[in-house]
């Protein structure tokens, strides 16, 4: 008897994702000219092969969630994998962000000799890690891609070997991700005592029936949630947030905020909806406790900052905040409405990074808040999508922001939680402030050179003028995207 | 008249396509020319199109006439909702008649970033015309935040020393308001099983503490922008540092759309917290009337004392929408026209000082009478009607609203017509100053009178000011059948317990 051959479809952009990362460090291994270049320090090769290679593969990748993504559940390994609509349409967004963040980063990083076969791989392999998070139905896929997805960035952010700054940050982020690991695991470990099981719909099966030791899980969603609000940097777990968004080489940040938010929301919503959902009264409350501290913290943090990265890092923790309330209303609706919600972010701090690192030039980073005084008059067009971004960021209508947060208060106040909304609206006004202090920079105040900035890289600029343009339409016709995010939970969630 | 053709979306579409237009193509100060003239056309566009309105209005129904309605959001039932009564389509010509006057007015004035200028306030002007056009909850929100974004560059990019400060009080001061609503507004949805139909929530029962909380959001979002005391202290300085056409807008419009958010969300829609909280609304009127009238006599700034009385008459408005009489609310809404086109020509008049002396404070002139005669004279017309002078349109909305208040009570007539008495003094006071008297130096002596395009813009509104003073019955007539109707309605208790 032949053993039965496992059905390996629904993995299948996983596994040409991690051929392909295996295939891209090689050919720079065996590349000449590019050892040469990296020997020498030379500075601008650009590593066409890596850059192609990575392009392809996330479109290949996009390609075959699209067409293999059918309305259905499907699961491989025995069920430790599966794929479904919240699966597809989050790892489409993950190409996406991966394929954005590799052409606003080209020019970047070949201005700074950090166009390495290694960058493209490492983005690869955290693309898989993520891949393997968003469809992991067991808890051990869950680590495995979480591990897989951490280990990658911490090399990410040390990718600029030569900076104090940058190892500093990596050294920082390895120790707190893997002391959060280690939670992680402890309150798996407790999970599985408890239930005897470590696949998540099984675990919620026996959760459903009643346990004999409240205790028990309690201390073990205590764990789990701490490591869940580390990796959505969600406050008190935020420390790492700001050192590394400020201390990683600008391109690389822009990766960690956004992507990674994806896979962050997946996690939380396959273990906490998907897994422990008789749980949920328990959870709900640590989450208003996270969301509420996020969204203090974040936002009254983020006006002291006088750096564009730490300044969107205190930003981005107050945007998960809101992204967990949506989570923590506990039904379809609010799902739906945090999904919507970090599509929404991931499309924004993809352009309000890309632009950071747009403006960036050899020898020049635009970190400081100061380097955007006056932009309006050297390059208007940049000024008018930071404006756009930063305007949607803060929530303003007609812009994609709005619809985001309007979908998430709206799921809190069907909850009953009205409260927690005029909270959340409280310190959105807080959160404008800082945001529009960006538009005055770039509109109100003199520049301190009237050189215009020429910013090279047209396949760059075009991106951001249609990623910047999209949230602006996605604001004044959001019907499409609002829609296709409500189906998904509601087929999801079947 | 064209059935079914999207007059109210050409109103607020044509200014926003030509302001996107006047962007694209006016990139260079050095064509500012053609930018302009642009401009004028996409200014003169959107007042073409809003005739419609006024012609083909029946005014004999309270319905809403012009109706569009689309699935926008069909997810969470939102749609693309507009439609006009007899409360809302004045605004909206006057609206579209204040763009046409601001692109002329920033002609010459505006010499740095032309188009941006130009296209902030045509995007404006559709905006607002969004807002007094949207039926649906959410439509209406967009609007009502998205214009605050070109006011707010407007006011930092263009305007005085202080710009920024005040740009981003302003901006702050009504998102503020503007937020709680939004909280309000998602309420009633769910209230309302699932609708954000602004015309449903007038008929949705209500127990008192919702209405009450819900009144208490609308406060917040209305009073603000109204600006109600002691909500007030964003305007002076707004005013102060906003460019000539901003305060133009400004007061013309954007307070506007306060006091109509009175009338279309918080009146009808928790009538009976309405009711039961009127005496603190005609308590904060009758301070903004009485003690704002003493804080303008004391201005040392013209533009200052402007805001200032803006506030006052405004007061009188939202006295005349808690009176729940007829008298009233028509009195308030004729005041809310008259003191868009008066306050308009004050602060152009102001404009036309400062562009040629750069002060605008009344200690620098004094004379200008002689050198510019012509302005003199009309600056005497709008000072007169800002003083409610008979005959000018001032008159009628600050009578009418007199004469409501009697109805209810004797003392608080007295305390509101007390305004006739500070209005005449800062104003005349003022107008003396600045313009009578001998000529206070060599600058006031050199002055210029003024052009022809100056007096085209002022003189517009010398006809508007003057026509609805001596007849204001076709303004009247087109909103009584709305306001008999809003009057029926608030009448009626919908509470339930």
């Amino acid at each position: 008897m032949n053993p039965p051959v496992p059905i390996l479809l629904p993995a299948a952009p996983e596994i040409l994702v991690l051929v392909m990362a295996c295939v891209v460090l090689l050919i720079e291994a065996y590349d000449a000219r590019a050892r040469a270049a990296a020997a020498s320090g030379e500075v601008g090769v650009p590593r066409v092969a890596g850059y192609v290679l990575t392009l392809i593969t996330l479109l290949a990748a996009a390609a075959i969630t699209a067409f293999t993504g059918g309305p259905g559940t499907a699961y491989a390994f025995n069920g430790m994998f599966v794929d479904d609509a919240m699966a597809d349409l989050l790892k489409l967004m993950t190409y996406l962000a991966g394929i954005a963040a590799v052409i606003y980063s080209r020019q970047y990083l070949a201005d700074r000799a950090l166009m390495r076969g290694e960058y493209f791989a490492l983005l690869l392999f955290a693309v898989l890690g993520m891949m393997v998070m968003i469809s992991a139905s067991h808890l051990l896929t869950l680590y495995l891609g979480l591990e897989l997805l951490s280990l990658s960035l911490y090399a990410l952010v040390a990718l600029k070997r030569d900076s104090t700054q940058a190892v500093e940050a990596a050294m920082k982020y390895f120790v707190l991700g893997a002391l959060a690991s280690g939670l992680l695991l402890y309150g798996m470990s407790m999970l599985y005592g408890l239930t005897g099981t470590l696949e998540l719909a099984r675990m919620a099966q026996v959760l459903a029936g009643g346990v004999e030791n409240e205790v028990v899980l309690a201390f073990g969603l205590v764990f789990v949630i701490a490591a869940v609000g580390f990796k959505l940097g969600a406050a008190p777990f935020h420390m790492w947030v700001p050192d590394i968004y400020h201390g990683a080489p600008t391109a690389v940040t822009l990766f960690i905020g956004s992507a990674p938010k994806l896979a962050a929301f997946a996690f939380v919503m396959r273990l906490l909806v998907d897994g422990l959902q008789p749980a949920q009264g328990d959870w709900q409350q640590m989450l208003a406790v996270m969301a509420v501290l996020s969204l203090a913290i974040g936002n009254l943090a983020a006006i002291m900052q006088t750096n564009m990265k730490r300044m969107l890092a205190y930003s981005t923790i107050a945007h998960m905040g809101f992204l967990l309330l949506g989570v923590l209303t506990g039904d379809t609706g609010g799902y739906s409405a945090a999904l919507y919600y970090v599509i929404a972010y991931v499309i924004m701090s993809l352009g309000a990074f890309g632009l950071v690192v747009h403006l960036a030039r050899a020898g020049h980073e635009a970190e400081n808040l100061d380097d955007y005084k006056g932009l309006n008059a050297r390059a208007p067009w940049l000024a008018a999508l930071m404006g756009i971004l930063m305007l949607s960021m803060a929530g303003l209508p007609p812009f994609l922001g709005f619809y985001a947060k309007l979908t998430v208060l709206q799921a809190v106040v069907g909850a009953g939680l009205t409260w927690l909304a005029v909270v959340a609206v409280l310190f959105s006004l807080v959160g404008a402030y800082y945001y529009l202090r960006v538009v005055k920079l770039m509109y109100f105040d003199s520049p301190r050179s009237l050189e215009p900035i020429g910013t090279p890289g047209g396949d760059a600029r075009l991106l951001l003028s249609v990623n910047g343009l999209g949230v602006l339409l996605l604001g004044i016709l959001p019907q499409p995207l609002m829609a296709l995010c409500l189906d998904t939970m509601q087929q999801a969630l079947r | 008249m064209l059935e079914g053709f999207p007059i109210l979306s050409l109103t607020i579409w044509v200014p926003i396509v030509a302001g996107i237009l006047v962007l694209a193509l006016g990139g260079d100060d050095r064509r500012a020319d053609g930018t302009r003239s642009l401009a004028l056309i996409g200014a003169l566009l959107g007042f073409v199109v809003a005739i419609p309105l006024w012609t083909g209005f029946d005014a004999s129904t309270p319905q809403m006439q012009f109706v569009e309605r689309t699935a926008w959001i069909a997810a969470f039932n939102i749609h693309y909702y507009l439609g006009v009564d007899g409360i809302s389509m004045p605004f909206i010509l006057l609206n579209s008649l204040t763009t046409v006057l601001v692109v002329l007015a920033g002609w010459l004035v505006i010499q740095h970033k032309v188009a941006q200028y130009m296209a902030a306030f045509l995007i404006q002007s559709g905006l607002l015309n969004g807002v007094f056009a949207a039926l649906d909850g959410i439509l209406f929100y967009v609007f009502f935040e998205a214009m605050l974004i070109p006011l707010y560059l407007i006011i930092g990019m263009w305007g005085g020393p202080n710009r920024v400060y005040a740009a981003i009080k302003f901006f702050l001061y009504t998102l503020l308001g503007s937020l709680l609503m939004l909280v309000a507004v998602l309420y009633l949805f769910f209230q309302a099983g699932g609708s954000f139909d602004i015309l449903s929530w007038h008929k949705l029962p209500l127990t008192m503490a919702a209405q009450l909380m819900l009144f208490v959001a609308f406060f917040f979002a209305f009073a603000v922008k109204v600006p109600m005391w002691p909500v007030h202290t964003w305007l002076p300085d707004a005013h102060v540092e906003a460019p000539t056409g901003g305060s133009v807008v400004l007061a013309a419009i954007t307070l506007k759309v306060g006091a109509y958010g009175f009338l279309r969300f918080t009146l009808p829609i928790v009538p009976d917290a309405a009711h039961e909280l009127a005496w603190l609304m005609v308590a904060l009127s009758l301070v903004a009337i009485v003690y704002i009238g003493l804080v303008a006599l004391v201005q040392a700034d013209m533009k200052k004392l402007i805001a200032y009385s803006s506030i006052a008459h405004m007061g009188f408005v939202t006295l005349g929408f808690f009176l729940f009489n007829t008298l009233g609310i028509e009195g308030g809404l004729v005041q809310m026209i008259s003191h868009g086109f008066v306050s308009a020509a004050l602060f152009l008049c102001v404009g036309v000082l400062y562009d040629r002396l750069h002060s605008r404070q009344i200690a620098d002139y004094g004379g200008v009478v002689n050198t510019m005669p012509r302005f003199a004279a009309l600056f005497m017309l709008f000072a007169m009607a800002n003083a409610g002078l008979p005959g000018t349109s001032g008159f009628v909305g600050e009578f009418m609203v007199i004469l409501g208040t009697i109805e209810v009570s004797f003392w608080w007539a007295l305390a509101a017509g007390l305004t006739l008495i500070f209005g005449a003094a800062y104003t005349l006071w003022m107008y003396k100053r600045v313009v009578f008297g001998p000529v206070a130096n060599p600058q006031v002596a050199a002055l210029q009178d003024i052009d022809g395009r100056e007096f085209l813009v002022l003189g517009l509104l010398a006809v508007c000011v003057l026509a609805l003073g001596i007849y204001p019955l076709p303004l009247t007539e087109v909103m009584h059948a709305s306001v008999a109707h809003l009057l029926n309605h608030v009448a009626h208790s919908k509470l339930v317990y």
